[in-house]
């Protein structure tokens, strides 16, 4: 008994968390528990504090009020365990680093010392090149890892950045829109991707989207920030009109078009919520 | 020079050495060099030239000052340096052009901009307070061959081992920082502090640099040899250790020409340095219409 329930010890744990960015109030009252190997994503409108909550989770922006936990102990403290891939505009064509590279500093980028060149590298960084090669290969980068990463595209540089963020054996992958810069096919392939990672690597996701409809089928919960509150459930309880009509306070209304995608309609503008 | 070109290589290497201020001269070459292919390397990489090129700027009005205060150059070049570096250490940003919004950035380059020309208006003013020559001018500006002491051989070798260390153990962490500095920090790497602590490097780096090549000619070291490099090879362990030897290269072969020819050293170092440059640029062009990325290799354990 003891030792499923240390298993199951959730990854993320917030009661009643609050934050507020300039003094202004983002979300309050947030519950949210990430068990491992779960895949929840972050949804809502623009500004309502998606990739806050995020960083609150990082320790990068501290909490206003209640309890954030990762790992089992206050956000931050645990970080070598959790990898983090940022949003952010892609790498240009200038950057001449290595995937590979950029990769390997996720092994031991914070680490006091030189970059030496391969001839130059003790034995024991055998085991850290092989670590770097297999998370490659899980992420399917061979054939681009080796050029510079200003050179990839857009889904290949997402890729490689994965494979970054995975390669410590993380127990929790924090991702910020990974799939906002991607055409249709990546965003698919990519999604696919995460969600193989997330079972075989044995590691939970929380991943910020946009749009819910490339990882629908993959996610064991969701967390539905807007309104300065947060709902959280599956994603068949959370996305319906019920429920977010009654987080927003105002009629929403759940719509699926002819394949099946769901589209969420009603939803005033988080900025301009407060207009009447 | 009074001496000849020979065309028997070692005899003008012998003769060439037999000048002690020729000595000097390959001496320091050899410290900037390695320090500056180094140094410039991160710059480069973290497209922090413009406060590099400024760090050079400020320079000469430092060693100006000190010329006419009756102080050795090198404590102007070196004080001047490393106060910039620290002002611009704490300038929002920290003078890199990446991670910065366009319009904030733009803001801070035309600052930057308008502190370059003021800088080489006070060098100037203190020339002409020192009631300096002309040749004196020149050789703060372009460099001088001839001007070396023992002295300044030890300081430049101080602060060269000096940089060297001190690069040697934030490699690393610095290297995360310049090219992905978002995940570097939610990794408990120090970016802000790292960002610093290399402007101060880069401002010892150039005003050791500024000594040998003069304030305007820093560049030719800094920034081509690091360029030259990144060209030719995307690894960093490679692309740090191939800057350096090209700028040990352009300055051995850039001071042996100018003690062969009746023109400065400034100008044979620089126009080595871009004519690297040219080359490996060529070199990459061609490479990349090819469609061959550098070398390739599977990586062990690769599946299919």
């Amino acid at each position: 008994m003891q030792r499923s329930e240390v298993a199951d010890a959730p990854v993320v744990r917030l009661r009643n968390a609050a934050a507020r960015v300039g003094g202004r109030a983002i979300w309050s009252g947030v519950d949210l528990t990430v068990r491992p190997a779960e895949f929840v994503a972050v949804l809502g409108p623009n500004g309502a504090g998606k990739s806050t909550l995020l960083k609150t989770i990082l320790g990068l922006h501290p909490a206003a009020d209640g309890v954030v936990e990762v790992l089992g102990e206050p956000a931050g403290q645990r970080n070598a365990r959790v990898g983090y891939l940022p949003q952010r505009r892609a790498f240009d064509a200038s950057v001449r680093v290595r995937g590979v590279d950029i990769v390997r500093l996720g092994w031991d980028g914070d680490r006091w010392g030189m970059p030496l060149p391969g001839f130059l590298r003790r034995a024991r960084d055998r085991a850290a090149a092989d670590r770097v090669a297999e998370v490659i290969a899980l992420v399917g980068a061979e054939g681009y890892a080796h050029r510079p990463i200003g050179q990839c595209s857009g889904g290949e540089q997402q890729r490689l950045l994965i494979a970054q963020a995975l390669v410590r054996r993380p127990e929790l992958l924090v991702l910020d829109e990974p799939l906002d810069s991607l055409d249709v096919t990546n965003q698919a392939s990519v999604s696919a991707l995460i969600q193989r990672v997330c079972r075989s690597e044995n590691v939970a996701v929380l991943l910020v989207a946009h749009d819910v409809n490339p990882i629908f089928p993959y996610l064991d919960k969701v967390i539905y920030l807007a309104h300065g509150g947060a709902v959280t459930g599956t994603p068949e309880q959370v996305i319906t009109a019920e429920t977010l009509t009654a987080l927003y306070d105002t009629p929403i209304d759940v719509l699926r078009d002819r394949a099946g995608r769901l589209v969420v309609v009603g939803q005033p503008d988080s900025h301009a919520g407060h207009t009447p | 020079m009074s001496t000849g070109l020979s065309w028997n290589l070692v005899e003008d290497l012998r003769q060439l050495l037999s000048f002690h201020f020729m000595l000097n001269a390959m001496r320091a070459g050899t410290i900037v060099a390695v320090v500056s292919g180094a140094a410039g390397y991160f710059m480069v990489l973290r497209r922090q030239a413009f406060a590099g090129h400024t760090l050079a700027v400020v320079g000469f009005p430092g060693a100006a000052a000190a010329a006419w205060l009756g102080v050795n150059a090198g404590f102007g070049y070196f004080g001047a340096c490393l106060v910039a570096a620290l002002i611009i250490a704490v300038l929002p940003g920290g003078g890199r052009a990446a991670g910065t919004s366009p319009a904030a950035a733009g803001e801070e380059s035309a600052a930057i901009g308008t502190l370059q020309g003021f800088a080489l208006a006070c060098g100037f003013l203190f020339v002409s307070l020192y009631h300096g020559f002309l040749s004196g001018l020149t050789s703060l500006l372009f460099g001088s061959i001839t001007g070396i002491t023992d002295d300044q051989v030890l300081v430049l070798l101080v602060a060269g081992v000096l940089i060297l260390a001190a690069l040697a153990v934030i490699g690393r962490p610095l290297l995360f920082a310049s090219v992905d500095a978002e995940v570097a920090r939610a990794r408990g790497v120090p970016v802000r502090l790292l960002s610093a602590a290399y402007l101060v490097l880069l401002g010892v780096a150039v005003a050791g640099t500024s000594q040998v090549t003069g304030s305007l000619l820093v560049f030719a070291l800094l920034v081509a040899p690091a360029a030259t490099a990144s060209r030719l090879t995307a690894r960093p362990g490679r692309g740090l250790l191939l800057s350096v030897g090209i700028a040990l290269l352009v300055t051995w072969l850039g001071e042996g020409i100018a003690f062969f020819s009746p023109y400065q050293i400034g100008f044979w170092v620089t126009t080595l340095a871009f004519a690297a440059f040219v080359l490996a640029s060529g070199y990459r062009a061609l490479a990349d219409r090819r469609g061959t990325p550098g070398r390739r290799h599977a990586p062990a354990g690769a599946a299919g």
